[in-house]
């Protein structure tokens, strides 16, 4: 590390990647410079690997998967065996074809529940970090209102008003969890306000929008890109926490929840683990990869909190 | 040294391009001690100043005295609470629409910290092109060249263009400033101590460079700086400011030559000359804090701290006033190269002096050294 400072010491340009390692190309975009440091984390590239491998699975699942998931195909509760590879349920249907159709449901969920929840704090927390006062004081109130809830029982509430189901969960999930990128990104809109380049647009004439889209939202995206990682792990897991609790996605459908869901009697869980643990050991392993990919993608924004 | 122009030292009227009076800003903050409190914060407190086209007036105080504050009122980037700004005349805020653009436009600024005046996440194309674009100041097939232009115009070559901000040094990043700045084709630049952020080397660079681009295009500027050397390279007149007021106004030869604040002869007494054998007065050295301007001194502020003072500067607040020297224009403000002080004690010294034929009492004595012939005297004897 030391060699590489006195390296860099002697190239301007240079000393101002505080990242080490291979001076960043000339002209080289923002995006494609936390690309370059993202690619130098080795378990964020791992998880990262696993984590597209899992999303590939997930939407060849009806070309890839051996049998249909909802229909019935073998005995009850089945061993793993040639023929079935994870076994069989309890109502005789393949645990692969469903598990892989059910991480194909999980994934959807994750994905849109993260889009929706980073869209609605986004845009309320742009609105009300840039236009401040009155209007920042009851979007905020707000904020604080919905957080202020136990949150699992808000989303049990609302399981339980609305028709439970995989749209319903990500509605939910989506309006319930945007309060943190709400603040997050209000921060960051407070204080890139104050900054020298905002006021510079300013004195230069150029209207809110292009202020607001143009020069604050492009340095927010960083950070919002590292909270989404964790928004989409939580959705995932708590869309399989509902659908255990059979509040979210409704049997036939399977789900990586609904899945485990079997394992509430004690005899399957000791005695047949092909039914919970590959649904269980899949949530483990996205939930595990994508806060990997949220860390290494947290230190590839930002090199000078990095902890290597 | 310096880099006026002939045009500025003629006795010619020049056409005003601002004119404050009375001008205000407070802000309140929460007090440190009663939760329940306000605390007003005196920024800016009755500042007259005028500014008149194609000159470079220097504004100098000690931090925290509003000097930023005041600059940044000039350009409308924040609002007085009392006093108006007039450009050319109008105030801004009575203008309609397309009108008060193109006014604001006219009034831009150069920021004090290089690093983070420039958007990290846009190429410098962008960031020059942005305002080009929207104020439909070119036409969009114009657009590279006019980039070009204005990066050869503050001496960067033409391939910064791709690059980011974080790829350049701080001066370079400073001239980009400039060039943004530039872009809208001003009347006048507020510089909020463009140079104090940068090695002394690059300074003298970009103290020419602005030099030489108002040789160019004429514009006006108003430049703020906490120290003199800067100021009075760059400066054909010189404000002083200290808490929240202007206390002394006169053409830049004019302010060294004799200064006439106890303050502003603190100033140049506690700045360094560069002689060989000069050493430093220090029993002219300013003592004391600045006081609060949360709660200024009644009376003159600067009397706590004035070897001079007297008991009727602790009662009643001076006005700018003229030395004399130009009796013509009877207010001191309307003719920029009339010599205005806010202190009656030194000036009814100066009249004295000046029937007697005598120099003036310094408040400082190091203030002398700059004085036209001190150094040469010195060294005579």
């Amino acid at each position: 590390m030391t060699e590489q400072k006195s390296k860099q010491v002697q190239d301007p340009a240079e000393t101002l990647d505080l990242s080490g390692g291979e001076p960043a190309p000339a002209g080289e975009s923002y995006l494609a410079s936390i690309w370059r440091r993202f690619k130098r984390h080795k378990l964020g590239m791992v998880s990262l690997g696993l984590f597209l491998l899992l999303v590939v699975l997930a939407i060849l699942a009806p070309v890839i998967s051996p049998y249909d998931p909802n229909a019935i195909v073998g005995g009850f509760g089945q061993p793993p065996s040639k023929e079935f590879l994870l076994g069989t349920d309890l109502s005789g249907r393949d645990v692969l074809s469903r598990l892989l159709h059910a991480s194909r449901i999980s994934l959807l969920a994750g994905v849109l529940v993260t889009l929706l929840s980073t869209s609605v704090g986004v845009s309320l927390g742009l609105i009300s970090g840039f236009f401040g006062s009155v209007v920042d004081s009851i979007i905020m109130r707000f904020t604080d209102m919905v957080m202020s809830f136990p949150y699992m029982l808000l989303v049990l509430m609302f399981a339980a008003i609305f028709e439970p189901g995989l749209w319903s969960i990500i509605l939910i999930l989506g309006f319930v969890n945007w309060p943190g990128v709400a603040r997050l990104v209000r921060g960051n809109v407070l204080s890139l306000r104050e900054t020298p380049f905002i006021k510079r647009t300013q004195v230069q004439g150029l209207p809110g929008r292009i202020i607001l889209f143009g020069e604050i939202l492009p340095n927010t995206i960083a950070p919002i890109l590292v909270h989404a990682t964790s928004v989409m792990a939580f959705a995932i897991l708590d869309e399989a926490a509902l659908s255990f609790l059979a509040m979210g996605v409704q049997p036939p459908t399977a789900s990586l929840g609904n899945m485990l869901g079997d394992a509430k009697s004690l005899t399957i869980l000791t005695d047949k683990p092909w039914l919970w643990l590959p649904s269980g050991l899949v949530i483990v392993i996205l939930v595990m990869a994508i806060n990997f990919i949220g860390d290494a993608l947290r230190d590839a924004v930002d090199p000078t909190t990095s902890r290597s | 040294m310096s880099c006026k122009r002939k045009a500025l030292r003629s006795d010619q009227v020049l056409p005003q391009i601002i004119k404050v009076e009375d001008l205000k800003c407070y802000y309140s903050s929460r007090s440190d001690d009663h939760w329940f409190r306000q605390d007003v914060v005196k920024a800016v407190d009755g500042v007259d100043l005028t500014l008149y086209e194609g000159e470079t007036l220097g504004l100098v105080g000690e931090s925290g005295c509003g000097k930023t504050t005041l600059g940044k009122l000039v350009i409308g980037l924040e609002r007085p609470t009392s006093g108006q700004v007039l450009y050319r005349m109008q105030d801004l805020d009575q203008l309609s629409g397309a009108e008060k653009q193109r006014a604001r436009l006219d009034l831009q600024m150069i920021f004090q910290d290089p690093y983070s005046s420039l958007n990290p996440r846009k190429r410098v194309y962008d960031i020059l092109s942005t305002p080009l674009l929207y104020h439909e100041l070119v036409d969009k097939r114009q657009v590279d060249r006019e980039v070009h232009r204005l990066l050869d115009l503050v001496g960067l070559p033409a391939n910064s263009a791709r690059r980011y901000p974080h790829e350049f040094s701080g001066g370079q990043l400073q001239r980009l400033g400039i060039a943004a700045a530039l872009s809208l084709k001003p009347k006048l630049i507020v510089c909020d101590e463009p140079v104090s952020a940068l090695d002394v080397s690059i300074q003298a660079q970009i103290l020419n460079l602005l030099c030489s681009l108002q040789e160019e295009l004429g514009f006006a500027y108003l430049f703020i700086a906490h120290g003199l050397a800067a100021v009075k390279y760059i400066s054909d007149r010189i404000a002083v400011m200290y808490l929240g007021r202007i206390v002394e106004v006169a053409p830049a030869d004019v302010l060294f030559a004799r200064p006439l604040h106890p303050y502003t002869q603190a100033l140049i007494a506690a700045s360094p000359i560069p002689h060989p054998d000069l050493p430093t007065d220090e029993s002219s050295l300013l003592t004391g804090e600045v006081p609060s301007n949360i709660d200024p001194p009644q009376g003159c502020p600067f009397h706590p701290r004035c070897p001079m003072a007297q008991e009727s500067c602790r009662q009643t607040r001076p006005e700018l006033e003229s030395d004399g020297s130009y009796p013509q224009f009877g207010d001191c403000r309307s003719y920029r190269k009339s010599h205005c002080v806010a202190c009656p004690v030194m000036l009814s010294d100066w009249h004295k002096a000046r029937q007697e034929g005598r120099d003036i009492h310094y408040a400082f004595p190091g203030a002398k050294r700059t004085a036209p012939g001190y150094l040469e005297e010195r060294d005579e004897n």
